[in-house]
């Protein structure tokens, strides 16, 4: 991403004495129309997810009802079944219903387990969310570390060989990845868990212990391409003239890197990490499938099997919401990061 | 300005190192799949309980499964499934998503705000989640998995291509255009879509990469091709239940899908250079 | 002994087309107080000349010759200890105060930023420093100011601050690489001034480097001539237009805009372009575009030599030249 840079638009201060006091009163009211905009950005995406989920899931097949049932099911089973979900109400009053019910954390009853859609969700966000988080962490450090590393060595060989590797990374799918580690890391040297989750009340060790090898799955690629974006944005970021000067200061290679440059390059790796953190949940999907880890990828998935449309709803409509903070949480890092972001948007 | 500029096409895709090799590799995809159409060495669908687990031999060149189906040749029309379910998944999203960026860099105003919104609601389900929606009321099958990764393609070329156009609608050459009374849908045609098309199939080359990693992890999760029907998903979840077996049968179908992507990511950056060098990121 | 003795400078910037020999064989000295104007077109080698001199050329690059700074070499020195120097004893200023400062960090920290560093100060002494800094440097509000961030700064008042943060340590040597060429005609003037007040002042020796003739020869007591990576004529300011000779450096002249010029009056271009520094003729660079060239031009370059005291031209065809005057040169 580049950001014009322009002088113009704040220059009134230059001719204007009380412009300083004026500035810093702008500056407050910048940050909280940023942070006003960028909340009603969040609410407003999460409405639109939602609709397009409600609309997808229960305006588009027809019958609901008949979708669970499947198509052997006689009118009276249809008939009763309707009236139990109640469906035979109108389109919006049961969007609305879902969405208050949400807010409460109400979510209807299971129709494969008759239990509350909530308790299977919760189990489940217990492990999918932990596992998300450690994945993430373990990307952005690994493609913190290998990133600069590749950078301060550029074009040696060192480098090539790391960018060798992370083509290599990205290239990979993360499911076949899990397969390798179970095979080598859990079937030939025991060392790991071939699958399964204790449960926390099993001990915080243990159950990190499971979600290690299928973290690492996930980290792999989400890392190798942070990596990439990592390494050429610092590059990039060593052409400007800002780190020229802060050489002409004095400052040494390492000071400029960590003082001058690494912020800037965080940008454009900020914007990819947002953007990756969608996949790196997909991923968690089909990972916790290998791994028959009880999260909500496998739930989603026995739901469908189930025919189970309502936990599907919730489950797809969570793990939306999850993208959907995130990025809301990388537009704040942003403007933490660049100064320049609040004042362009308003 | 970059001296490999004035370099002629074919000059630049000889330098572009990773042009060639994903070039290849890719090409490599495509013999196999054309070849599997007509010749496969085994048979990618016969049961013979006599044949099951064969090691490597003349006839078997990587041996058989656990239902005597011949591995190389399974791997042969997955291939071939691959490439057929990524190239309508990209399409789809190149039909779809490229006219809406047209449209909405040519119009602007609301029906701008209208596709742009629409992206960013999608942008929060990623393949698989719009597969797992899909798989949920029309049921498992390749039809419904290519649905669902060409939906997810839409907006991504719709971003991409409104953001390039966007840009090219302020140029000089562009401004003579519209003074000179052309409308806007001839200037779409004349002046936007040539100069966005290297971008585009740059991005065409990175999404099909993706789509061949979408359809294989949802054939794996069981949503995607169904059996008998070959697929390097489908292969890899049924040699996973062999593990302690016969490990090997893992670890072929991940090889074809890593080759088949790394081969095309490899060639959308090659691509990148040979296509526009201003492009370019190289160093 | 001088501060500043530079003999036999030369650059060769490895490319993708080659080695191109940006500087070659540059030969001047500086005393203290004493102010250098470096002038010629663009990519003549000027900023390849200041870099080499604060040693921040790119990596990719080959610097031989000598850089004596207080009697020590240059470039023999250790990289600790020429970021020592940097910022300390000898300061740069850039020609795009737009994108030479750091966008994300407040312009306080980026003033205070060298004190801190070369002078151990703590933040409280040092930001009492850079609010005097800017004041100095005309910045109304100092105090408010350390806390805005670049973007929120005009282009006049951000090279304001770079100047503020190279004087910050009160070098020896300031090297000012074409400080007003990005910045409008009205600002340009009275930054040439603050430097020069600021410069008087701290009795700083400068290298101003312009490809405007008329800019170095207000502001400098020696004037040297570059073309093509070498110096071509140097001289005294205040005699170095009766003595000017050079044919690249009349042309150069005859392109200034002068005071009571009138209006309809056509300022003179010579024609041509730079040479190519990576398959440089064997000969004076300058031969393709020099009307007066002869086989003995083409074959070996000419050496500087001495005209009058203290100019210097390297040209063999000196008298023709200075009998024909730019208007008949490049008629
Ligand atoms: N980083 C670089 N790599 C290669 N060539 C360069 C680099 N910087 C400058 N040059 C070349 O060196 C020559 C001198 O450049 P420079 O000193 O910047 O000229 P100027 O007199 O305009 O300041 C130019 O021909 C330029 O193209
Ligand atoms: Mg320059």
């Amino acid at each position: 991403m580049t950001l014009p840079v322009s002088g113009d638009n704040v220059s009134l201060h230059e001719t204007n004495p009380t412009g300083v006091l004026f500035s810093t009163c702008l500056a407050k009211i910048t940050m909280s129309i940023f942070f006003a905009k960028r909340l009603l950005t969040l609410i407003v995406t999460l409405i639109g997810a939602s609709m397009v989920i409600f609309v997808v899931m229960e305006i588009l097949p027809g019958d609901p009802a008949l979708v669970i049932l499947g198509i052997n099911a006689t009118d009276e089973m249809v008939a009763l079944l309707t009236t139990e979900l109640g469906l035979d109400r109108s389109a919006p009053v049961r969007y609305w219903d879902w969405i208050s019910g949400l807010l409460v954390g109400e979510m209807g009853m299971s129709y494969a387990y008759k239990v509350p859609v909530w308790e299977l969700v919760e189990g489940a966000l217990w492990i999918t969310v932990p596992l998300a988080i450690i994945s993430i962490t373990f990307s952005i450090t690994l493609a913190l570390v290998v990133g600069l590393y590749a950078a301060a060595n550029h074009n040696k060989p060192a480098d090539i060989g790391l960018m060798g590797f992370s083509q290599l990374g990205i290239s990979i799918p993360n499911f076949w990845l899990a397969v390798l580690l179970i095979m080598f890391f859990a079937i030939e040297l025991r060392w790991f868990p071939a699958g399964g989750f204790p449960g926390w009340d099993e001990g915080i060790f243990k159950s990190f212990k499971a979600l290690l090898l299928p973290a690492i799955a996930l980290a792999t690629v989400v890392g190798a391409i942070l990596a990439r974006i990592t390494r050429s944005a610092v590059l990039e970021v060593y052409r400007e003239d800002y780190v020229r000067t802060a050489r002409a200061k004095g400052l040494s290679q390492r000071a400029t890197l960590w003082l001058h440059v690494l912020r800037n390059a965080l940008i454009p790796v900020l914007t990819v990490t947002g953007i990756q953190f969608a996949g790196l949940l997909a991923g968690t999907v089909v990972v916790e499938n290998v791994f028959h880890i009880p999260g909500l990828g496998s739930l989603v998935l026995k739901a469908i099997n189930n025919r189970d449309t309502i936990v599907v709803e919730n489950v797809v409509l969570l793990l939306a919401a999850m993208v959907i903070t995130v990025n809301f949480i990388v537009d704040m890092l942003y403007a933490v990061i660049d100064p320049r972001l609040k004042a362009q948007d308003i | 300005m970059n001296s490999s500029t004035s370099l002629s096409f074919l000059a630049r895709c000889r330098r572009s190192r990773s042009f060639m090799v994903g070039g290849v590799m890719t090409g490599f995809l495509l013999v196999c799949a054309a070849v599997s159409l007509f010749w496969t060495p085994g048979s990618a669908y016969d049961i013979s309980i006599a044949n099951r687990f064969l090691p490597p031999s003349s006839t078997h060149w990587l041996g058989t499964d656990q239902f005597g189906r011949d591995i190389v040749s399974m791997l042969m029309t997955g291939t071939q499934n691959s490439i057929a379910v990524a190239v309508v998944a990209v399409s789809i999203g190149l039909a779809v998503g490229v006219s809406l960026g047209l449209l909405a860099a040519a119009r602007r105003g609301w029906t701008e705000e209208l596709i742009m919104r629409f992206s960013d609601f999608s942008f929060a389900f990623p393949a698989i989640l719009s597969a797992i929606m899909i798989t949920a009321i029309l049921g498992p099958g390749g039809v419904n998995s290519i649905l669902a990764i060409g939906l997810y393609n839409i907006p991504v070329f719709a971003r991409l291509v409104r953001g390039t156009a966007n840009a090219i609608w302020t140029r000089e050459f562009v401004m003579a255009a519209r003074a000179s009374g052309k409308d806007r849908f001839r200037i779409t045609f004349e002046h936007i879509m040539p100069n966005i098309l290297s971008i585009i199939i740059v991005q065409a080359t990175i999404l099909f990469a993706i789509a061949i990693l979408a359809e294989a992890a949802l054939s794996y999760l069981g949503l995607g091709t169904q059996p008998p029907h070959p697929s390097w998903g489908r292969m890899l979840n049924e040699a996973q239940a062999l593990m302690f077996l016969d490990p090997w049968q893992a670890i072929y179908p991940g090889i074809a899908i890593a080759t088949a992507v790394f081969g095309l990511n490899l060639l959308g950056d090659g691509l990148r250079d040979v296509l526009d060098p201003r492009l370019s990121r190289k160093r | 002994m001088p501060l500043l003795n530079v003999t036999g400078l030369s650059v060769t910037l490895s490319t993708a087309d080659g080695a191109a020999r940006a500087v070659r064989d540059m030969n001047f000295s500086l005393e203290k107080g004493e102010t250098l104007g470096i002038v010629g077109e663009s990519g003549c080698g000027k900023s390849i000349t200041a870099l080499a001199l604060m040693g921040l050329l790119p990596e990719r690059s080959e610097t031989t010759g000598k850089i004596e700074f207080n009697g020590e070499n240059l470039l023999q020195k250790p990289e600790t200890e020429m970021c020592a120097l940097r910022g300390n004893r000898m300061a740069m200023i850039f020609q795009e105060p737009m994108t030479s400062l750091n966008p994300v960090h407040t312009i306080g920290r980026q003033v205070m930023e060298p004190l801190r560093l070369h002078k151990n100060m703590t933040r409280a002494e040092a930001k009492a420093e850079a609010v005097r800094l800017l004041d100095r440097v005309g910045i109304p509000n100092p105090q408010e100011r350390l806390g805005n961030y670049p973007h929120q700064l005009s282009g006049g008042q951000r090279q304001r601050v770079m100047i503020a943060m190279a004087l910050s340590c009160s070098p020896d040597i300031l090297i000012a690489d074409e400080p007003t060429t990005a910045l409008d005609v009205t600002i340009q003037d009275q930054i040439l001034e603050l430097i020069q007040s600021l410069v008087r002042e701290e009795d700083m020796a400068l290298i101003l480097i312009s490809h405007d003739l008329g800019v170095i020869s207000e502001n400098t007591d020696r004037i040297m001539v570059m073309y093509g990576g070498a110096a071509v004529e140097t001289g005294p300011t205040e005699t170095f237009f009766e003595a000017l000779s050079h044919p690249y450096s009349q042309g150069l002249f005859a392109a200034m805009p002068k005071l009571g010029m009138g209006r309809t009056s056509r300022l003179m271009t010579i024609p041509g372009v730079v040479p190519d520094l990576i398959n440089l003729p064997s000969g004076c660079t300058f031969t393709d575009r020099c009307p007066l060239a002869t086989a003995e031009c083409r074959n070996s370059a000419p050496p500087l030599r001495q005209l009058t005291a203290g100019h210097n031209v390297a040209c063999y065809h000196l008298d023709k030249a200075r009998t024909m005057k730019a208007e008949g040169l490049f008629a």
